[in-house]
């Protein structure tokens, strides 16, 4: 485990960068790895593929609904197409579309979306994806991911192409911190430990996992034994990695999502059928965004360092 | 290019009498589920007779086979013409005739590409197989192939906006390879097109979207034969479009034209009636 330390000041990069460039070393080696986009290269940084492999690419224009049928038809035909948009399009506008002729037929689609969660932030609530994995993990077949950082991003958008099947992969627009070293491995389904310890753990994933790793250290500054887990994928659900925590007896769940059907519920369900924990989750309050800055989405909803701080403290004063 | 001629040259005599096994076929499919959908299934008949008995470059044994021609049934709730044709040909053995909609059935509700043999595409929610046959079109031209792919679609289901989306698209990639079916049977469930709501002239509509169109009796055999000739070759960078003038229920005298009868399953003496019907042929 190599994690970055962040004693200096820390490197940012948004991991729709990671994407955008992780897509184009996998489309140059796999003539069959293909973009389809609607419109938001730009944002969504497939550019530079569109430039350096037009063979590969496909712009639909301002049309989901078709962009995820047109991706079907090319994976019946073994391309691995890789549709890429916003979160909140690529998830809810295209959803039906996806359950029938990706998810259903099980086709080896991958919808990799740009600005998840509160990062498309000045854009207000119409573009923040707060449901969009909690929506995408009930459907049959599909794995769901989002990476904490940069170099995260990109073994996992490789990974995603090398998996066969639906993959729905969320990226950040805005800048989070650099948290892994460049030969970090990752594994879809499989949580990344980042710290072990015996009080309590911590579960985030995406851009929140800085958060939990800040807060752990403040915590550790404190004699808590924290440990501390990435779980870039949300389903599959590493279960294993969410019944290592029960022993902690006190689990706090951080994600950039809605509360409802995102990390935090996902782990709530192992912790019921196992049980042997309290769970607080720690993430968007079931309410809408606005236009705001980021950090201060973060805070209006409690996704914050201090609040995972003092999430910690009242379970630790708890029987438990 | 591998090119591998498997196509049946069939009279049109001959792909006459198909349509009526194909029709019996479906009937008699849906009245022992005693579910699915006669109307729109009688109304495809003739196209997909022609298609999986002349045009089509198929080869049962090899379903996957990567050069053959495709089929998408966007309208997928008519399957049982479809699953008719491809008992026909050999996709699936004769005795799973009696397995429509049952569980563990090749012959799901809707066509499930994991399930059946020779289905390309799984569909049953509408709208969306054009997109579909549009990524496999752009698959076969990006790859130089000389595979077709073939789209039906239901003239009420050209009222989902996804279909115009995928119009654009295949205009955009001049999708030559690209032929879609329209079964333009002017009934959907509630009642008729121009009631609920009005397409226009389709043709005309499929033209202003770049296509090259034709509209023909879609089921009259010979016209279908013809038409299916005079495209065949055709390298124009233009998608084509055929709106066929169809009559949901053709080929059974209580049927025809009735909107009641779009996903209704029939009894027996009405079941026995129409299998004499159909073996009539078309009047």
């Amino acid at each position: 485990m190599s994690i970055q330390q962040s004693n200096v000041a820390e490197k940012k990069i948004a991991t729709r960068e990671g994407f955008g460039h992780e897509i184009v070393e996998l489309g140059k080696k796999n003539k069959d790895i293909y973009v389809v986009d609607i419109d938001i290269g730009k944002s969504c940084k497939t550019t530079e593929f569109a430039k350096q492999l037009p063979n590969q690419h496909i712009n639909v224009g301002i049309a989901e609904q078709n962009a995820a049928g047109l991706a079907a038809g090319l994976a019946t035909t073994g391309k691995i197409p890789f549709i890429s948009t916003y979160a909140v399009f690529g998830s809810l506008r295209m959803l039906e579309q996806i359950r029938q002729e990706v998810c259903y037929p099980h086709l080896n689609v991958k919808i990799a979306c740009s600005h998840g969660g509160l990062t498309p932030a000045n854009d207000g609530g119409s573009h923040q994806a707060i449901e969009d994995m909690g929506v995408l993990r009930t459907i049959p077949n599909m794995t769901v991911i989002m990476a904490a950082d940069y170099a995260s991003t990109r073994k996992l958008v490789a990974k995603a192409a090398e998996h066969y099947g639906p993959v729905y992969l969320r990226f950040t627009r805005d800048t989070v911190p650099v948290i892994y070293g460049e030969d970090e491995e990752f594994e879809i389904g499989k949580a990344k430990k980042l710290k072990d310890g015996k009080d309590i753990a911590i579960i985030a994933n995406g851009d929140t996992v800085h958060l939990a790793l800040k807060a752990s250290q403040l915590l550790e500054n404190e004699g808590v034994s924290v440990k501390l887990l990435d779980f870039h994928t949300i389903k599959p659900l590493d279960r294993e990695a969410v019944m290592d925590c029960l022993s902690t007896g006190r689990i706090i769940t951080v994600e950039d999502h809605n509360i409802l059907n995102g990390l935090g519920s996902a782990v709530s369900e192992v912790v019921a059928e196992e049980g042997g924990a309290v769970v607080r989750r720690i993430g968007v309050q079931d309410r809408f965004g606005e236009s705001a800055p980021y950090e201060k989405l973060m805070e209006m909803n409690g996704i914050t360092i201090e609040n995972i701080v003092a999430t910690a403290h009242s379970l630790l004063k708890g029987t438990r | 290019m591998h090119e591998v001629s498997i196509m049946y040259q069939t009279t049109i005599e001959e792909l006459k009498q198909k349509a009526i096994q194909l029709r019996q076929t479906a009937i008699t499919m849906i009245h022992e589920a005693q579910s699915g959908h006669p109307g729109g299934s009688l109304s495809a008949a003739d196209i997909i007779t022609a298609l999986y008995f002349k045009e089509m470059n198929l080869d049962p044994a090899n379903p996957k086979w990567e050069d053959r021609d495709r089929f998408v049934l966007s309208k997928g709730h008519v399957c049982p013409i479809q699953y008719a044709a491809l008992l026909h040909r050999g996709y699936v053995p004769f005795e799973k005739v009696h397995t429509l909609r049952q569980y563990g059935s090749p012959f799901q509700g809707h066509p499930d590409m994991k399930k059946c043999p020779g289905i390309d595409i799984s569909t049953g929610s509408l709208g969306q197989g054009l997109s579909c046959a549009v990524g496999m079109a752009i698959a076969g031209k990006r790859d130089g192939k000389a595979y077709r792919v073939f789209a039906m679609l239901g003239d009420g289901e050209c009222q989902e906006g996804q279909i115009w989306e995928a119009a654009q698209t295949a205009n955009k990639y001049q999708l030559d390879n690209l032929i879609v079916f329209v079964d333009d049977n002017n009934l959907q469930i509630d009642g008729t097109c121009d009631e609920i709501m009005p397409n226009l002239d389709l043709e005309l509509k499929f033209k202003a979207f770049g296509f090259d169109t034709r509209r023909i009796d879609g089921h009259d055999m010979q016209q279908i034969v013809d038409t299916l000739d005079e495209i065949r070759g055709i390298q124009h960078g233009k998608p084509i479009c055929i709106v066929c003038n169809t009559v949901k229920g053709r080929g059974v005298s209580f049927m025809e034209d009735v909107c009641n009868w779009h996903g209704v399953a029939p009894k027996e003496a009405e079941y026995l009636q129409a299998l004499e019907e159909i073996a009539g042929g078309l009047k």
